[in-house]
This record gives structure tokens, C-alpha cells and sequence, in this order.
């Protein structure tokens, strides 16, 4: 039983020189309990598909095609039918976890508000220690005392953290994560992912990983979508997709990867116009337009 | 040995604490920077390296004299360059030179490629050798750029591209000694590959001296001859690039190092396998 199907996703922005293609007939598919990781380059339409998953691209775009979750279709439903599913059977986590998080509430109330608008009825001492056990979960010492504190009072890894929590509080079956260790320290970047895998493990909840970083992905999932131009250029099991590229793309990024294992002589940088910048992808769907 | 090109003695920077002083008492003092001392030799790159917060950008901004230190030493070719004048300050930026993390926000988005490139120049009241328009075009050539692009505007480029203008702009006033702040970082990997292999070239052809200011280790792996790394203001443990990344000395750096995902190595091998014999069936 595949978690999330998506089938010819398309979404398409109006432009003054026609229409443009942030991502063209994408197919994704998860398991239950598995991970997915979407890498590309800035401009690859990653971010984007991660939005138009959850029905949150910008209003000027145009969505097309399917995405189902177990077997509900999220396209075509109504704001309040997605609101629904949007932060309870899908949750999501983002780069910036400051900008995520209201500076004038304690990081309790934010996850009470957050479980009590999914789940009406609850009372607030039933949500409360939602609260502290969701900090709990995410292994934020002395929870109790904490889930009163305002996010500033919180490291950058703490408030992911504080994110993440909010994000399963209400159990959901897939977490998208858009580049959520990007903006952290490296050793704070290992626990987080090491928490996302922890919480995969022990919930069965499903992961989509958004990332540029090729290391992170080949550490944290099970099957990747390589994306290039708003598409997808390459898919497969991670070790296939390590081992054995099959895209020149795919394999001139694996080439420019910086190791630090090992100085590589001459780094292959991406031939021009591989490298996927938005002027020159103008360019070419002004062309195909 | 020889005088190091660039050497920094017990270099300490302490920042007011906001909120904290009064009338007739001093305001708390935040030590950004403790004691830090290193030498950079003429065509070597030292690396600082470390997480946020750790003094590393601060100790940059101190050896490219962007900031004052509250106390220690920063010498240029043996001389002290600590509390020079407007002058003198001036000359000293001919020598020393510094390309940022975003190239968009560090260059002025209404100037053109030739007037942000020349400015260093006319700062300087330094005459355009050979005129502005020609002097622009060989250092566009020079950085990989395209010289008939000299009209055009920052937004104009992509990321790369715009760090590049950066780095000509570094190069205008012909340094020896380029601190580079976090310059790769904000860039795409297939970009941020050719903008090393660039400061690769550089560094090779004109024998530039940099001091690298990066937190991803793996990029520093690839450019630095020296790393020193950083935490909480002091630098913990310096040496031989290869000897820091293969055998660190210090618990810090072991960590650091043990942070850094990585893609398997069994599997690094097995595509270079792949490929190898890819290419051979195509030849």
C-alpha cells in the first residue's frame, strides 16, 4: 500500500514570456515508513514540489495532476479539506525554524494551538501534555520546564527540534522536510538527522528530505529523486544512484561533490549551462513555449 | 625560516554586551576572539574553520584590519599593521584584499561589472592601468568571465557568476594576500566547484596567499594547505591540512569531523568503477 502517490505533477506559473514549468510531470512514490530524498540545485523545483504536495503553491501557479495520500486525493480538494490534512496527516518542517515559530508565544502554546486546531474537543490539559511529551520525543531535556519557554530562549538545533515536535504532534503519516538541517551547525546538523530517522523507525512515519546536499540524502534515505529544471532527471534506490548514475547530470553533480575524505584533483565542475540557474532556464522554456 | 606573509599575535577581540553598563560603569564585555595567533606563509591557504559563534569570521575581519582589535598583533611581511593611520591603512588594502559569503549583497546592485571592479582603484586614488575599459575586461577574463559583460549589472549574473565580479574586485588592486569570507558558501555544489577550482587557478598562477574563513569541512579539504580550527573564540588545534583531517589531535576536532555526513566510500568507489569502465566501452 503505497503511503503517497503523486502522478504528472505539474505546476505552472504565468510569466510575461509565457507560461513556465517550476516542476513538469513528477511521480513520486512512498512507502509507509520509508524516505524519499529530492536533491537539485537551486531552481531545480524541489521546494516548489514539496509545497504543491501539500496544496501550498503560490496563488499566481497553476497545479495539475495527482497527489494521492494512502488513498485520498489531495488535488481538487477544498481549502478546509486540506487544512485537515495539512498538519495532521501531513506535517511539514522547514529551513528557517525562527521564522516558523511565533516570537510572542511560549513554544507550548504554539504546539497546544497547533494539536487543538486538528484535533477539536481537546481539552487543555490533555494538549499540555501533548506538549511535553512531543518535547520529550525530540529529546529536549527537562520538558516540562521548558515547553514554557519563548523560542528565543532556544538554540537554532533546539527550536528544530521544537519544530519537529510540533510536526508529530498529531501523528502523521508523512513529514515533509525542506532542507531542515541547511541553516545548522554540522555537529547540530547530525542530530537532527539522526532524530528523523529515530522517529521514522519508531512512528512508521513516512519522509520526504528536500536537500542540495547529496551526503545528507545518501545518509538518510532509502530511494532519491534527482531534479533538475522542475524535472526529474534520475530516481532509484539510493546505492543504485551512488554507485551507478545513469544521468550525465546526476553524475557531473556527484562529481562536483567536495570530499572530505579526499582531496579530488580537479573538482569537475557541471557544465555550463547543466548548472540550472533560472535565467537560463527562462531561456529555454521561453524557447519551447 | 622566512617572515610569514601574514601574522596574527595573541589577537583578541572583546564586544560591548548591549544592555549592560551605565554612567559609571563599564558596559560587560563578550570575548569574540581569545588569543588567537597563526602565520600564514606567501602561496599557502590557511583555513579557519568552525561552527557559528565560534570567532572565526571576527578573527578575518581583524587580520583584514575590517575591524580593530582590542588587543594582540597583525603583521604584513614582518610589519606592524596593527594601528595604522588612513594612509597607511590604505596601502595595506592594496596588499590585502576580501571576497564575501553573498556576492549579491556585497556589491552595489547600481554599478556596473566595470565601476564596482575599478572602485577599489579609484578609492585608492591608484591610476586605471591601461584605462577602466580595458583593465575591466582582463580581470573579467581572468576570473572566467565574459569581458563584453562589463556594462551589465550584479543581478544580471547568476550566483557564480556574481561571486567571480567579487573576486575581480578582490584582484583589481593586485593583493597578495586574499581573505576569503565563507566565498563559497552560499553557492550551488556545481558552481561552488568551479569558483574553488578558479581560487585554485589563481593561487597557482600568481602565487595569491588566502586565508579561507569556511564551515564546511569538506570544501576545505579540497583548498586549504593549513587548517586551524576554531571554538569559542580560540583555535584549538592547527597543522598540515592532511595530518588535521587524518589524524586530529584535538576532541573538538574529532567531533567536528565525525559530523560531516558523508557518502559511503564503498559507494564512492564502485561509481568511479562504474565510470571507468562506462568510459571504456564508449572509447
Amino acid at each position: 500500500m503505497t503511503l503517497l502517490q503523486v502522478r504528472d505533477l505539474t505546476v505552472t506559473f504565468p510569466t510575461p514570456r509565457g507560461p513556465l514549468d517550476a516542476v513538469r510531470s513528477l511521480d513520486l512514490d512512498l512507502e509507509p515508513g520509508g524516505a524519499l530524498g529530492i536533491v537539485g540545485e537551486s531552481g531545480s523545483g524541489k521546494s516548489m514540489t514539496s509545497l504543491a504536495i501539500m496544496g501550498l503553491q503560490p496563488r499566481a501557479a497553476q497545479r495539475t495532476g495527482s497527489v494521492r495520500l494512502h488513498d485520498q486525493e489531495l488535488v481538487g480538494l477544498s481549502e478546509a479539506e486540506l487544512r485537515r490534512v495539512r498538519g495532521d496527516r501531513i506535517a511539514m518542517v522547514f529551513q528557517d525554524p525562527l521564522s516558523s515559530l511565533n516570537p510572542y508565544y511560549t513554544v507550548g502554546l504554539q504546539i497546544e494551538e497547533a494539536y487543538r486546531a486538528h484535533r477539536p474537543g481537546t481539552t487543555r490539559r490533555v494538549a499540555r501534555r501533548v506538549a511535553v511529551e512531543a518535547l520529550e520525543r525530540v529529546h529536549i531535556r527537562d520538558a516540562a520546564r521548558r515547553v514554557d519557554h519563548y523560542p528565543h530562549q532556544f538554540s537554532g538545533g533546539m527550536r528544530q527540534r521544537v519544530m519537529i515536535a510540533m510536526a508529530l504532534s498529531t501523528e502523521p503519516e508523512l513529514l515533509i522536510a525542506d532542507e531542515p538541517t541547511t541553516a545548522l551547525d554540522v555537529t547540530v546538523q547530525a542530530q537532527i538527522l539522526d532524530l528523523l530517522q529515530e522517529i521514522r523507525r519508531e512512528t512508521g512515519t513516512g519522509l520526504v528530505l528536500i536537500t542540495h546536499d547529496l551526503a545528507v540524502v545518501s545518509e538518510v534515505t532509502d530511494h532519491i529523486v534527482v531534479m533538475k529544471d522542475g524535472v526529474c532527471v534520475e530516481r532509484g534506490p539510493v546505492e543504485q544512484i551512488f554507485t551507478d548514475p545513469r544521468h550525465a547530470y546526476t553524475q557531473a553533480l556527484l562529481d562536483a561533490v567536495p570530499r572530505i575524505d579526499d582531496e579530488i584533483g580537479e573538482l569537475r565542475a557541471v557544465t555550463p549551462g547543466a548548472a540550472g540557474d533560472v535565467g537560463q532556464r527562462n531561456e529555454q522554456n521561453g524557447g519551447a513555449a | 625560516m622566512s617572515t610569514p606573509l601574514l601574522r596574527a599575535t595573541n589577537l583578541v577581540k572583546e564586544f560591548p554586551v548591549l544592555g549592560t553598563g551605565g554612567l559609571l560603569r563599564r558596559p560587560d564585555t563578550f570575548r569574540a576572539v581569545d588569543d588567537v595567533s597563526f602565520e600564514i606563509s606567501a602561496g599557502d591557504t590557511l583555513a579557519l574553520v568552525g561552527e557559528s559563534g565560534s570567532g572565526k569570521s571576527t578573527t578575518a575581519r581583524l587580520a583584514a584590519r575590517l575591524l580593530d582589535v582590542t588587543s594582540g598583533t597583525v603583521e604584513l611581511d614582518g610589519e606592524d599593521v596593527t594601528r595604522l593611520g588612513r594612509a597607511d591603512l590604505r596601502r595595506f588594502r592594496s596588499e590585502v584584499q576580501v571576497v564575501f559569503q553573498d556576492p549579491y549583497s556585497s556589491l552595489n546592485p547600481r554599478h556596473t561589472v566595470e565601476r564596482i571592479v575599478t572602485a577599489p582603484l579609484l578609492y585608492q586614488q591608484r591610476s586605471i592601468p591601461g584605462g577602466a575599459r580595458a583593465f575591466t575586461r582582463a580581470l573579467m577574463e581572468r576570473v572566467g568571465l565574459d569581458p563584453d559583460h562589463s556594462e551589465k549589472y550584479p543581478a544580471q549574473f547568476s550566483g557564480g557568476q556574481a561571486q567571480r565580479i567579487g573576486i575581480a574586485r578582490a584582484l583589481a588592486v593586485g593583493p597578495r594576500v586574499v581573505v576569503c569570507d565563507e566565498a563559497v558558501s552560499a553557492l550551488d555544489v556545481s558552481v561552488q566547484a568551479q569558483v574553488i577550482n578558479l581560487l585554485r587557478e589563481l593561487q597557482r598562477e600568481e602565487g595569491l596567499t588566502y586565508l579561507f574563513i569556511a564551515h564546511d569541512l569538506a570544501v576545505v579539504r579540497q583548498i586549504a594547505t593549513r587548517v586551524a580550527v576554531m571554538t569559542q573564540g580560540r583555535i584549538v588545534e592547527e597543522g598540515e591540512r592532511d595530518a588535521v583531517f587524518d589524524a586530529p589531535q584535538h576532541e573538538y576536532t574529532r567531533k567536528l569531523l565525525d559530523a560531516v555526513p558523508r557518502i559511503r566510500p564503498e559507494w564512492e568507489r564502485e561509481r568511479r568503477r562504474n565510470a571507468a569502465l562506462a568510459a571504456g566501452a564508449t572509447a
